[in-house]
């Protein structure tokens, strides 16, 4: 757009760019933090906004950009596929519309780095330095892209949630990993190498695809959270690539941010990263069953009329929900129910584990759609020490995240992870339409329990029920 | 563009992946999937880098990679604070509601 203004005004715009890249940094990081903060968290995502927008704005002044045609195509198309998505989205899908978002990211900045590389016949004359940053970008993207539509996969169910693997599969995605760096230190040397740069390319997409295949579905959550930070850091080497410190410094501070909530995640889940990526659990149940001796399995069934006696009287109720809610959309009858129990005078809380849902909050951003105020919702750790206080726990939905296994039985794969201790309370209910294994794909003691019962059926229709027989009361 | 050394990028860059773990560091699982979900979107920035690729005067192969970069992009900006803020608007404390 500079060759529309005036000369004097050229002269000065190269600074002026980097004046205005400052200002849509600072709306980054502001946003950002203000993203942290329950009251203030939308205003940081418009802020973030706006810092985008004005990037992208004086980015269009830039005398390197002649042609405009094809920008307004690719930003046009590109407005209404991302709007459509994210208008048309339902909020228990979040994980996967995440998912999708991230891989485009990511296959953005593989392209943006092939795309540079592609200006040059003898692409030598970018230097070492750019030639390594531009195999990273492609080798970081690529993987993001694909690593993120398995994780896509397996969340809508495409793909097994169980985890895929074989003995060796983690030693050929280590080889391959080394194999891509060996390559693009060759590729340094030699960059008009197609072959090489090929190789690069079809490695690294593969790699995304292998490398999240082994993870089974329970830890699908630290995986997207640890792609998200894979697209920021893309971003940041295509910035490399460009001369481009936008680029560098918010892609930076995404791919940190990515890592600090990977990290978040993995201590919820008592497990580490490594672990998590080549731990390949779920779904595993040759070394999940254990402690099952045979002895009493008899499970005790409650009625809605029951259910409704036992909360109505109950002087604290403590609702821990799990996925199972959300894909019976039962959020809004869970809220009706909390507050036909408050107008009795019953306190109700929401404990929620870090990883109720399949991603950390999502739980949350579910329960907030019901308009659930969201003090009501407790943390595991502010929850956990009141249960011993609870008359009635409604797990309703939930299975791995109450597990007791992970306290008592050491050869549980989910064995560690901090749980809600539910088993503490007086009564403990399970809503569940079956006696069937939850994400992890492992069998709970809870449901065998003296103090629980199981209410069988469909949580929305259960939980319909339910609120039937409190207003008969 | 002025042409910044090597080596003050990359300390630009570790100063920025220090802010963004101060950042980040303290806030409430409630928020986890909507800082994903924000942060996720300003990765998009990489479409700052496609506008420059595509609007060169490349060649063919340029641009054609240039118009997939800005695409992908472009939905990861817009879809990505859209979604955001469809999260946060809900978000609401008991004494605000209607």
């Amino acid at each position: 757009m500079s060759q529309f203004l005036p000369d004097s005004i050229v002269a000065f715009l190269p600074d002026a760019i980097q004046l205005i890249y400052f200002v849509s940094k600072a709306f980054f990081i502001r946003g950002l933090k203000l993203l942290g903060s329950p009251a203030t968290a939308r205003k940081g995502n418009q802020l973030a906004a706006i810092g985008m927008f004005i990037g992208i704005i004086i980015t269009l002044f830039d005398n390197q950009i002649i042609s405009f045609e094809w920008i307004i195509v690719g930003v046009l198309i590109g407005s209404i596929v991302g709007a459509v998505l994210a208008k048309k989205v339902a909020m228990t899908s979040m994980p996967e519309l995440v998912a999708v978002f991230n891989g485009f990211g990511g296959g953005a900045s593989a392209l943006v780095a092939w795309g540079e590389l592609s200006r040059f016949t003898d692409p030598s004359i970018m230097g070492t330095s750019s030639l390594i940053t531009t195999g990273l970008s492609i080798f970081i993207g690529a993987l993001t892209l694909t690593g993120s539509f398995i994780a896509f996969g397996k969340l809508q169910g495409f793909i097994s949630g169980n985890a895929i693997t074989f003995p060796g599969l983690n030693f050929i995605n280590i080889g391959s990993m080394i194999g891509v760096l060996v390559l693009i230190g060759l590729f340094t040397f030699d960059p008009t190498n197609q072959t090489i740069f090929w190789v690069i390319l079809g490695l690294s997409l593969l790699i995304g695809i292998t490398s999240v295949i082994p993870i089974g579905g329970a830890d699908m959550p630290v995986v997207i959270s640890l792609l998200n930070s894979y697209s920021g850091l893309a971003a940041s080497m295509a910035g490399f690539v460009l001369g481009n410190n936008l680029l560098i410094v918010s892609g930076a501070l995404v791919g940190a941010a990515g890592l600090i909530l990977t990290q978040i995640m993995c201590k919820a889940m008592n497990r580490s990263l490594t672990n998590v990526i080549f731990g390949s659990f779920g779904g595993d149940s040759s070394s999940g069953t254990g402690g099952n001796d045979g002895g009493d399995k008899t499970v005790r069934e409650t009625s809605a009329e029951d259910l409704a006696i036992q909360v109505a009287y109950a002087s604290k109720v403590v609702i821990v929900p799990g996925y199972g809610l959300a894909v019976a959309q039962a959020q809004h009858v869970v809220k009706e129910m909390a507050a036909n129990l408050e107008e009795r005078g019953v306190q109700v809380k929401y404990g929620i584990h870090p990883v109720a849902g399949r991603m950390p909050g999502h739980m949350n951003v579910l329960l907030a759609e019901a308009d659930v105020p969201y003090d009501q919702l407790y943390d595991m750790d502010q929850i956990n020490p009141e249960f011993a206080s609870t008359d009635v726990v409604l797990i309703i939905g939930a299975n791995d995240v109450v597990n007791p296994m992970s306290k008592t039985s050491p050869s549980s794969p989910i064995y560690g992870m901090p749980i809600l201790n539910v088993d503490e309370a007086k009564r403990t209910i399970v809503f569940k339409r079956s006696l069937s294994f939850g994400y992890a794909g492992i069998d709970n003691p809870l449901f065998y329990d003296e103090k629980n019962q199981m209410f069988f059926g469909d949580a929305k229709k259960s939980l319909q029920a339910l609120n039937e027989a409190l207003k008969d009361l | 563009m002025t042409e910044i050394p090597l080596i003050l990028l990359l300390f630009i860059f570790v100063l920025a992946c220090f802010i963004g773990f101060e950042l980040i560091s303290k806030v409430p699982p409630t928020l986890h999937t909507p800082l994903m979900s924000g942060a996720n979107a300003i990765s998009g920035i990489t479409i700052v880098g496609a506008l420059l690729v595509t609007g060169t005067d490349g060649g063919l192969v340029t641009q054609i990679l240039g118009v997939a970069a800005i695409i992908f992009a472009t939905i990861n900006v817009v879809g990505g604070f859209m979604v955001t803020d469809r999260m946060l608007e809900m978000f609401k404390k008991k004494e605000d509601k209607k």
